[in-house]
C-alpha cells in the first residue's frame, strides 16, 4: 500500500510534465485545427531558457534573495520570454501556411523543431548542463510515504497552471473567442475576431506553459539534453490526442494518465518494457475511443 | 535571355538517349583521366560527390573543382550529347518501334551501366548511390500514403525496422555463421524471398495500424501510426533474440548496387502501376472526398487497407536492403530523426507524384551529403530550406504531375518542336 501510494506521488509528478505540456497541443489545435509539431522543442528551448535566467539570477543576486523569488522570477521571465518565442514559431512557420495543406504545417513545425535543436547544439555544445536546484530539498516522511517538497512544489505548481489557464478560458473574452474558434473555425473570423492575434496568443500561452513545466523538469530532473523535447514532446502529443484533439481538460487528464501507466509499469514490468506498455494501452484506448476522452467527434473533412 | 534560349534550341534536339551516351562518355573519361586530370587541377582525389565535399572543407579547391566538373562532366557530356544527336535521334527513333517496356528496359540498362561505371571510382559513392535508391524506395513508399492516400503517417521507421529485423534475421539464421541452416552459397539467390518476407512482415504490422485508425479520417492515423512505431522500437530493444538495444551486426552483404538497383526499378514500375490501376484511382477518390467515393461503389475501407500496407510493404523491403548495405542495425537507427528526414524527402520532391519523390529523395540525400562538412549548420539549412519550399510550394515541387516515359524516350526532331505533341505514335 505504501509502495502503492509512493507510486502514485510519483506519477502524479511524473504526469505534470506530460499535462501542462500536452495542454500546448491541444490548445493550438483548437484553435487553428492544426497540431504544433514544433512543441516539444519550445519545451526545450524554454528549458534552456529557464537554465540561463536561473544561472543569472543565482550569480547577480543568489546572496541577497532567498530561494523562492529566484523561483518565483525565474518561472516569470521565463514565461514571458518563451511565449514570444512561440509567437515567433507562429509568425514565420504557422502563419504563411495558413490556407496551405495541413500536412505542410506539420513539416514546417517539425522542421523548426529540428531547427531549435541544432541551434541550441551549435550555441551550447553537447555538454551536459545541470539546472541548478533554486528550493533547497527537504524530504517529508509522511505515513510511510517519502515527500519531498520540490514533488509537492511540481504537483501544485502545475495544477495551478490548469486552474489558471482554466478559469481564462471559461471567463476571459479571448477564452471566449478560443473557445468559439475550436467550435467552429470558419465562422469565427467572420465575427470580428482575428486568427492572426487569436493564433499567436495561443502559441504564446502553450509555449510559457511549456517553459514552466521546463523549469519544473529541471528541479526534479536537473541534467538537460537537447533531446528532451524529442522525449517528452512526442509523449505529451499523444496525450493531448488521447485527452480529445482541442480539449484541455482532457489533455491535461490524459497527462496525467500517461505518466500514471508509464510509473506503474515499471513498478510491475522491467522498466525498458514502459514505452511499449504504454502506446499499446493508448493504441488500445484510440481504438475503442477514437475521439479521446473529451474530444468532439470530427466526422466531417477536415481542412487537408 | 536570347543567348539562353539559343542555347535551348542548341540542345533540344538531343533525345534522353543522348544525354545518356554523353553522361556515358564523361563517366568513361573521369574512369581513365580522372587521376590525371585532378593531379594537374591540385586536387588531392577525384573529388567524390562532385566536389561538394572538398570546396567545403578547402576553399582554396575552388577553382580546381569547378575546372574538374567541366572537363570531366559538363564539357564531355553536352559535347557529345550534340555531337551524337543525330545518331542517337536515329536510335530512339528505333527504339520508339519497340514495346515502352523494352525501350524503358534498355534505357535503365544503359543508365544502370554509367551509375556502375561512376560509381566504381570509390567505396563512398557506391555506398552513396546505394543510400540514395534505397531512400528512393522510401519515399515512394510513404508518398502513397502521405499523397496517394492524403493522410499523415508517421510509422514508417516502424515499418522499416520490422523489415530490416525480420530480413537479418533470416539471413543471420539461414545463411551465416558456422551452424547456417543453408548453404551460405544460396544466400544471394534466396535473398529476394528474404526481402519479400521482410515486405510482408512489415504489411502485417501495419494492419495493426490500419485496422484501427480507418474506421476514421483526417490526423488520427498520425497518432496511431506514431504510438506504433514507439511500439515497435520499444518492443525490439525487449527480444533479446534480435539483439535487444544493441541491434544485429554482419549481415552477408547480399545489397550490391546491381540489386538494389533492381528492385529500386521494380518499385517504381509497381507503384506507378498501382496509382494508374483502379485501385490507384480510387485511392484518390477516396482521398478528395471519401462519401463520394463511397457513394460512386469504391470500397473505401478496402482501398485504404490496400494501399496502405502496399505502402508499409515497400517500406519492409527497403528496410532489409537498408540492414544488409549498413550491415548493422540498432533500434536507434528507426527512429523520429530518421521519420523527420523521409517526411523531408516526400514534401521536398512533391506529393502524388513519382517523379517528385524520386527528385526529393535524390536531392535531399545529396544535399545531407554535401553538407556534411558543414556539421551541425546542416540541420539548419536543410529544414530552413524545407520551410522556404512549404512556404511557396506547399505540396512539394513536382507534386500531382507525372513524367510520361514515352514522351521522354522518343526521338526529337532539329528547332525543338514538339513533334508530336499528343505524346503517341
Amino acid at each position: 500500500m505504501e509502495y502503492f501510494l509512493q507510486n502514485l506521488i510519483n506519477a502524479l509528478q511524473w504526469g505534470s510534465f506530460y499535462a501542462v505540456i500536452s495542454i500546448g497541443y491541444s490548445m493550438v489545435y483548437g484553435v487553428l485545427m492544426l497540431f504544433n509539431f514544433a512543441h516539444g522543442d519550445i519545451f526545450m528551448t524554454g528549458t534552456y531558457i529557464g537554465f540561463g535566467i536561473a544561472t543569472l539570477l543565482l550569480a547577480l543576486c543568489g546572496t541577497v534573495m532567498p530561494g523562492w523569488v529566484i523561483f518565483l522570477l525565474t518561472v516569470l521571465i521565463t514565461m514571458f520570454l518563451t511565449a514570444w518565442l512561440g509567437v515567433l514559431v507562429e509568425v514565420v512557420g504557422y502563419r504563411p501556411l495558413r490556407h496551405a495543406p495541413r500536412a505542410s504545417a506539420a513539416i514546417t513545425g517539425l522542421m523548426i523543431g529540428i531547427i531549435l535543436e541544432t541551434s541550441n547544439l551549435i550555441i551550447l555544445g553537447t555538454k551536459r548542463l545541470s539546472f541548478p536546484a533554486l528550493i533547497e530539498s527537504t524530504t517529508w516522511h509522511v505515513g510511510g510515504v517519502y515527500l519531498t517538497n520540490v514533488k509537492v512544489l511540481i504537483i501544485a505548481v502545475s495544477l495551478m497552471l490548469m486552474l489558471g489557464l482554466h478559469t481564462f478560458i471559461q471567463k476571459s473574452r479571448w477564452g471566449m473567442a478560443m473557445r468559439a474558434m475550436s467550435y467552429e473555425f470558419h465562422a469565427v473570423p467572420l465575427m470580428g475576431i482575428s486568427v492572426n492575434v487569436l493564433a499567436p496568443l495561443t502559441f504564446a500561452i502553450g509555449a510559457g506553459l511549456a517553459s514552466v513545466a521546463g523549469i519544473l523538469y529541471g528541479q526534479a530532473y536537473p541534467v538537460l539534453d537537447p533531446h528532451m523535447g524529442v522525449l517528452l514532446g512526442w509523449k505529451a502529443f499523444v496525450a493531448a490526442i488521447l485527452g480529445g484533439r482541442g480539449s484541455i481538460m482532457g489533455a491535461a487528464l490524459a497527462g496525467y494518465l500517461l505518466g500514471a501507466i508509464e510509473i506503474f509499469t515499471a513498478m510491475v514490468f522491467p522498466s525498458t518494457f514502459r514505452d511499449l506498455i504504454a502506446y499499446s494501452i493508448i493504441l488500445v484506448i484510440l481504438t475503442f475511443r477514437p475521439r479521446g476522452f473529451f474530444g468532439m467527434a470530427h466526422s466531417t473533412q477536415l481542412r487537408l | 535571355m536570347h543567348l539562353l534560349r539559343k542555347l535551348l534550341n542548341l540542345f533540344s534536339p538531343i533525345p534522353l538517349s543522348g544525354w545518356l551516351l554523353g553522361a556515358f562518355a564523361a563517366v568513361l573519361l573521369e574512369y581513365y583521366l580522372g587521376d590525371a586530370i585532378s593531379y594537374y587541377l591540385y586536387l588531392p582525389k577525384i573529388p567524390v560527390l562532385f566536389g561538394t565535399l572538398v570546396v567545403l572543407k578547402s576553399p582554396q579547391l575552388i577553382p580546381g573543382v569547378i575546372g574538374y566538373d567541366l572537363l570531366i562532366y559538363i564539357l564531355p557530356i553536352l559535347l557529345v550529347a550534340r555531337l551524337s544527336a543525330p545518331l542517337t535521334n536515329r536510335i530512339a527513333a528505333l527504339l520508339e518501334k519497340l514495346p515502352t517496356w523494352a525501350a524503358t528496359l534498355l534505357h535503365l540498362a544503359a543508365f544502370y551501366g554509367i551509375l556502375h561505371l561512376w560509381a566504381g571510382i570509390s567505396d563512398y559513392r557506391v555506398l552513396v548511390v546505394k543510400l540514395i535508391l534505397i531512400s528512393i524506395i522510401l519515399t515512394l513508399s510513404l508518398n502513397i500514403i502521405n499523397g496517394w492516400q492524403g493522410e499523415f503517417s508517421c510509422s514508417h521507421p516502424g515499418f522499416m525496422a520490422l523489415g530490416a529485423y525480420t530480413s537479418s534475421f533470416l539471413t543471420l539464421r539461414l545463411f551465416s555463421g558456422s551452424h547456417a541452416l543453408l548453404s551460405p552459397a544460396l544466400g544471394p539467390w534466396l535473398f529476394p524471398l528474404i526481402l519479400i518476407a521482410g515486405g510482408a512482415a512489415a504489411a502485417l504490422g501495419s494492419l495493426i495500424v490500419a485496422i484501427p485508425s480507418f474506421r476514421t479520417r483526417g490526423d488520427y492515423l498520425a497518432v496511431i501510426s506514431l504510438a506504433f512505431m514507439f511500439m515497435v522500437k520499444s518492443a525490439i530493444e525487449n527480444m533479446e533474440f534480435l539483439g535487444g538495444p544493441r541491434g544485429l551486426s554482419s549481415q552477408p552483404d547480399y545489397s550490391s548496387l546491381p540489386v538494389i538497383f533492381a528492385w529500386t526499378s521494380l518499385c517504381i514500375w509497381m507503384v506507378h502501376n498501382f496509382t494508374t490501376s483502379i485501385m490507384g484511382k480510387a485511392l484518390n477518390a477516396v482521398r478528395d472526398n471519401e462519401a463520394a467515393a463511397s457513394s460512386m461503389t469504391v470500397n473505401t475501407r478496402k482501398t485504404k487497407m490496400t494501399a496502405f500496407m502496399f505502402g508499409a510493404f515497400w517500406a519492409g523491403v527497403a528496410g532489409g536492403l537498408f540492414a544488409h548495405v549498413l550491415r548493422y542495425i540498432n533500434p536507434g537507427s528507426f527512429g523520429i530523426q530518421n521519420l523527420a528526414e523521409m517526411l523531408a524527402m516526400v514534401y521536398f520532391g512533391g506529393l502524388n507524384s513519382i517523379a517528385g519523390s524520386i527528385l526529393g529523395a535524390v536531392s535531399i540525400s545529396v544535399l545531407s551529403e554535401a553538407l556534411k562538412p558543414l556539421e551541425l549548420f546542416k540541420w539548419i539549412i536543410i529544414p530552413l530550406m524545407l520551410i522556404l519550399i512549404m512556404i511557396y510550394r506547399p505540396h512539394g515541387l513536382i507534386a500531382f504531375t507525372e513524367l510520361n516515359v514515352r514522351k521522354l524516350m522518343r526521338a526529337r526532331k532539329r528547332g525543338g518542336a514538339d513533334n508530336n505533341p499528343r505524346g503517341t505514335t
